[in-house]
């Protein structure tokens, strides 16, 4: 086999392997959706975050807009410190948004909802926090609940 | 009582053998494999002494490992959707498949594939190059056989390697998408977007790109030394053969279990 062939079929397989690799890596995985391009860090803090976890995605509307960097625990308030980064095309949320720790589904994975609130004249920055939050629904306590609430109406008979 | 002790004599020195025999080929391998690294330079300047290489590790393995992923793929999505189906849960079977691939099989049936047929045929080539007396008459030449020889050959396993798991893995999400969605009946959208938003890149395919490139320099090691350190007869190269498959692929399923155990760090 001549040199040229030879190039040519390596050239062919090199070729064909990178090819794969791309379509693993933004077909398969999430290299293309993933990706939070010059982002901007917001700080929540939330009662109970039930299972949310890092990478969780933020969404706005149902958009996917940014995803959870970190997850502590603020040791003075003893609650949970959520850092969100939001993707810095959607610079203009509203201050006094709501940020809701969501379920996709009846028992899909957790994510936060930002709901906008009014305030037209200042926008969630850099290191800002949001003020307003809901914690995550634990099914756990929701159970509990119901429970005392049927218990209470069959003490009453 | 002295037969006695003159057989645990023997016992003993037996094991003894085979262990300082074990170290003794670990230690001239490890050597081995430090002459190799310190003749990378000089092949990467003539690069195309590997290119020729990869197209006989790389191009020639090519048609093997795209009907096994291929095939490996379709029978992931059969199986899955059939358990998977039990819970409702059949949208999730482009995850499962696209995880078990990614993550597991490619790497490792790539490199099992690979030192069946790449690696069994660099030890025999090498191994008759040495009884033939090419490599001593390359010596007499003044030219380095580990640099000629048996560098490209490194090289060119460590450059197919990943290129064919990532052949495999590809190959067999479209095999399972096939199956999944073409016989199966699964909705195409919520097959990739599942996929999509649960496969990620680092934790998932680069540690799969991470095993595959340590697979391929383990499998081309073991390959190029059994074949340099061939006993040179024809019964020399063909014990020499087996032991690269055997070790290969022993090799091949015990890093596995670290590289994943070392990867996803929940041991």
């Amino acid at each position: 086999m001549n040199r040229k062939t030879l190039e040519l079929w390596v050239g062919f397989f090199v070729a064909a392997g990178l090819v794969a690799l791309a379509m693993l890596s933004f077909k398969v995985g999430n290299l293309a959706a993933g990706d939070v391009l010059d982002g901007y860090k917001v700080n929540a803090h939330f009662e109970n975050i039930g299972g949310l976890k890092v990478k969780s995605p933020v969404t706005l509307a149902g958009v996917r807009i940014g995803r959870v960097t970190a997850i502590s625990v603020d040791k003075q308030r003893y609650k949970a410190a959520v850092v969100l980064e939001i993707d810095g095309r959607y610079k203009n949320i509203p201050s006094d948004s709501t940020a809701m720790i969501l379920t996709s589904g009846l028992l899909g994975e957790q994510y936060i909802g930002i709901v906008p609130g009014a305030d037209e004249d200042k926008y969630l920055k850099e290191g800002d926090k949001v003020f307003k939050t809901t914690n995550a629904v634990v099914l756990e306590n929701l159970i509990g609940q119901v429970m005392v609430k049927l218990t209470e109406g069959s003490g009453k008979k | 009582m002295n037969t006695a002790a003159a057989i645990m004599t023997t016992v003993l020195s037996n094991l003894g053998a085979i262990v300082l025999d074990a170290v003794e080929r670990l230690g001239r391998a490890t050597l081995f494999l430090v002459e190799i690294l310190t003749g990378v330079p000089v092949i990467l300047r003539r690069f195309y002494l590997a290119v020729q290489q990869i197209y006989a590790v790389g191009v020639l393995t090519l048609l093997i490992i795209l009907v096994s992923g291929l095939f490996v793929g379709m029978v992931l999505s059969l199986q899955g959707y059939n358990t998977l189906v039990k819970f409702g849960a059949e949208e999730s079977l482009g995850l499962m498949v696209a995880l078990s691939l990614v993550r597991e099989l490619g790497p490792v049936v790539t490199a099992l594939l690979f030192a069946g047929r790449a690696g069994s045929a660099l030890t025999a080539e090498i191994g008759l190059m040495k009884a033939t007396e090419q490599l001593a008459g390359m010596e007499m030449m003044a030219v380095n056989p580990v640099i000629r020889v048996i560098v490209p050959r490194f090289l060119a396993g460590i450059v197919a390697m990943p290129l064919l798991a990532a052949l495999f893995s590809a190959v067999g999400v479209l095999g399972g998408h096939v199956v999944g969605v073409g016989l199966l009946g699964v909705d195409a959208g919520s097959f990739w977007s599942q996929m999509q938003s649960n496969v990620d890149f680092q934790t998932d395919i680069l540690n799969g790109l991470i095993k595959s490139v340590v697979f391929g320099i383990v499998c081309t090691w073991i390959a190029v030394f059994e074949g340099y350190d061939a006993v040179p007869t024809s019964e020399g190269v063909a014990g020499a053969t087996n032991r690269t498959v055997v070790y290969s692929s022993l090799s091949v399923l015990v890093l596995d279990f670290i590289l994943t155990a070392l990867t996803l760090g929940d041991i």
